[in-house]
């Protein structure tokens, strides 16, 4: 066992510093940062001791040295447009993006196992059918088009819910958020619901498949031989039995519903790390840029070891096969 | 002894039998159709500066402009009928998504082929690789690439094709490592014919089915990928406008309740996916021996 997490560490430590470097040079390859934070008027003086500054006339090579050097001292630079600490800056507004992403995965994830137990309970009935057709909606229509259409019918048509901002907020271990307050869960209904859709979708089908392969086994079989009640046999066993391939997936989809927030916080201007990033491509600000990739690698990265000694600790044959 | 039926034919049988496929078909083929001879087909020319007016701008679905001739869907922000933009942009986002698709298709399949083909280094280089790629969500790495590429329709093939093509390599991969263990490999290898040969003459053949319903699958997510990364502004420059664009440039204008401008272009958008969708899910199905009677 510990041969096999050793070799998965060092897998990760590895993907780390590749993906390290390539968004490094591949974000330095790109445009001339010099051009945006310098304005066109400013005198050649200002102009070399802004470069020197910001460290741009020094080789490649070396900047990526000073850039890992400063990473292990928790530094990831200075945003060139806001000129406030990259880490701050991302920390800032990570907890919009937080409370967004959790609840969307949470209600998708209650609502989408309630229905899709039913539709697979019973999956002749005329709203198992209303059910699955959603969720094929779900899966393929773009998530920005959806959010679109939310706008349009309850902002702009009914006028029911506000179209976009984190609304009224309230200040929670020196954090702002939106939940607390009736204006600012308000606020955070439609994007939740947009960014759910798709997990929605997903928890849909999970749960009828499971359902539908469970209902038919001996287990339940004999539950009911012994003469136990219905709701009691649903909750009781079916949950249980249909729980770890929604577990995992649940993990695994935490991370991308991050990487989607990005679609989500453009169109309702959810003022979160995805709009962040896409402000920053705008407007080439580098800094921003690496801190933000490298934090989602990291992110993906410590996801999918999470999951894979999860199995490894589950499946004696995968550790089987590292120790070999 | 009946007349030997082709493959195609006896497939085409089958696939006929399912009627929401056969419509979902027929729309495929419809608006491809459309989108090929939009030229032709279309009311206007939405490229040609001076058959537009402003005074056409943002006007309702049914409104006669300066043309002469009612715009069915109304117009855009910068007077152009709606209609023939939707047709225009459906050839760009065709294109996009075929082109990206067909790429991803080629290099994908040559990559599972090959690490299923040498196995040893090769094979444990490429296939971590993929699998790595696999764990990050498409659109993330789409983003990435975008963002370091810049605009243009080269640079957005390269970021789709990149964040897509690994899903062909895992299914070459799977399908080439099943086939590779029956008879026939090995008997070929036994001729002497060259290894790179029985690979792609012998293998990949049989390997085709499976990547068949990737292909559709991965073309209406191009399409879909395309729309989105348009809509974010990261995606087409401004003068190539797809459907995502288009959709991108009447969202500000649907606060003020103008809302087909954002609102056709997507109809448009979701009937072409759903649509690929539907005929790939048909197209597993047959090609699923479990499902087959």
């Amino acid at each position: 066992m510990s041969g096999y997490v050793l070799q998965r560490l060092l897998q990760a430590a590895l993907v780390m510093v590749a993906m390290s470097a390539i968004v490094f040079v591949g974000v330095y390859a790109i445009g001339n940062p010099v051009d945006i934070v310098i304005p066109p008027e400013a005198t050649q003086d200002i102009r070399a001791a802004t470069i020197a500054r910001l460290g741009l006339d020094l080789p490649l090579w070396q900047q990526y040295l000073i850039f890992v050097r400063n990473l292990f001292d928790g530094d990831l630079g200075r945003s060139f447009i806001y000129n406030e600490p990259v880490l701050s800056l991302i920390a800032g507004r990570l907890p919009a993006t937080l409370e967004l992403v959790l609840l969307s995965v949470l209600s998708a994830t209650v609502f989408g196992i309630a229905l899709g137990v039913y539709a697979g309970y019973r999956p002749d009935s005329v709203l198992a059918k209303a059910i699955m057709a959603v969720s094929v909606l779900g899966f393929s229509v773009p998530t920005f088009w959806i959010g679109l259409i939310l706008i349009l019918t309850f902002a702009v048509n009914l006028g029911w819910l506000p179209a976009g901002g984190r609304g009224q907020t309230v200040d929670l271990l020196g954090v702002a958020w939106s939940f607390p307050t009736l204006d600012g869960l308000k606020h955070l209904v439609l994007p939740a619901v947009n960014l759910a859709l798709f997990k929605f979708a997903m928890m849909i089908r999970l749960a009828r498949a499971g359902t539908r392969e469970v209902m038919l086994s001996d287990t339940i079989k004999f539950a009911r031989a012994a003469g136990i009640r219905e709701s009691t046999i649903l909750r009781r066993h079916l949950l249980k039995l249909i729980s770890i391939p929604i577990i995992t997936v649940f993990g695994l989809e935490l991370g991308s519903t991050l990487a989607f927030a990005v679609v989500t916080e453009t169109i309702f201007s959810w003022p979160g790390v995805g709009k962040l990033i896409i402000d920053s491509i705008a407007v080439l600000d580098r800094p921003v840029m690496v801190a933000y990739l490298l934090l989602t690698t990291l992110l993906f990265v410590i996801i999918n070891l999470t999951v894979d000694l999860l199995f490894a600790l589950i499946d004696p044959r995968i550790r089987a096969r590292g120790a070999a | 002894m009946s007349a030997p039926v082709s493959p195609l034919a006896r497939f085409w049988a089958e696939f006929r039998r399912s009627p929401v496929a056969v419509a979902a078909l027929l729309v495929v083929v419809v608006t491809s159709l459309l989108a090929i001879f939009a030229p032709w087909v279309a009311p206007q020319d939405p490229y040609d500066l001076t058959t537009l007016s402003l005074l056409d701008a943002r006007r309702e679905p049914g409104f006669v402009g300066s043309g002469g001739y009612a715009h069915l869907l109304g117009t855009d922000p910068q007077g152009r009928d709606l209609l023939s933009a939707i047709l225009y942009g459906m050839r760009i986002s065709l294109q996009i998504g075929l082109a990206a698709g067909t790429v991803a298709l080629f290099l994908g399949t040559t990559i599972g082929i090959l690490a299923a083909y040498a196995r040893g280094w090769v094979e444990t280089v490429l296939m971590r690789i993929v699998d790595l790629q696999l764990s990050f969500p498409a659109i993330l790495l789409a983003l990435v690439l975008v963002a370091l590429l810049g605009q243009g329709k080269a640079q957005l093939i390269t970021a789709l094709v990149a964040a897509q093509y690994a899903y062909f390599a895992r299914t070459a991969y799977g399908a080439a490592t099943a086939e590779r263990r029956k008879d026939y490999v090995e008997a070929a290898l036994a001729t002497p014919l060259s290894g790179r040969r029985v690979a792609f003459f012998h293998l990949l053949p049989n390997c085709l089915p499976p990547l068949i319903v990737v292909a559709t699958v991965q073309i209406a997510n191009s399409i879909s990928l395309e729309a989105t990364l348009s809509f974010l502004g990261l995606g087409l420059p401004v003068t190539e406008p797809s459907l995502g664009m288009l959709i991108s440039n009447g969202f500000p204008y649907m606060m003020s309740g103008r809302y087909w401008i954002s609102v056709y272009p997507g109809i448009a958008l979701i009937v072409l996916i759903v649509a690929i969708n539907l005929v790939g899910d048909r197209v597993r199905d047959q090609f699923n021996p479990r499902l087959r009677r």
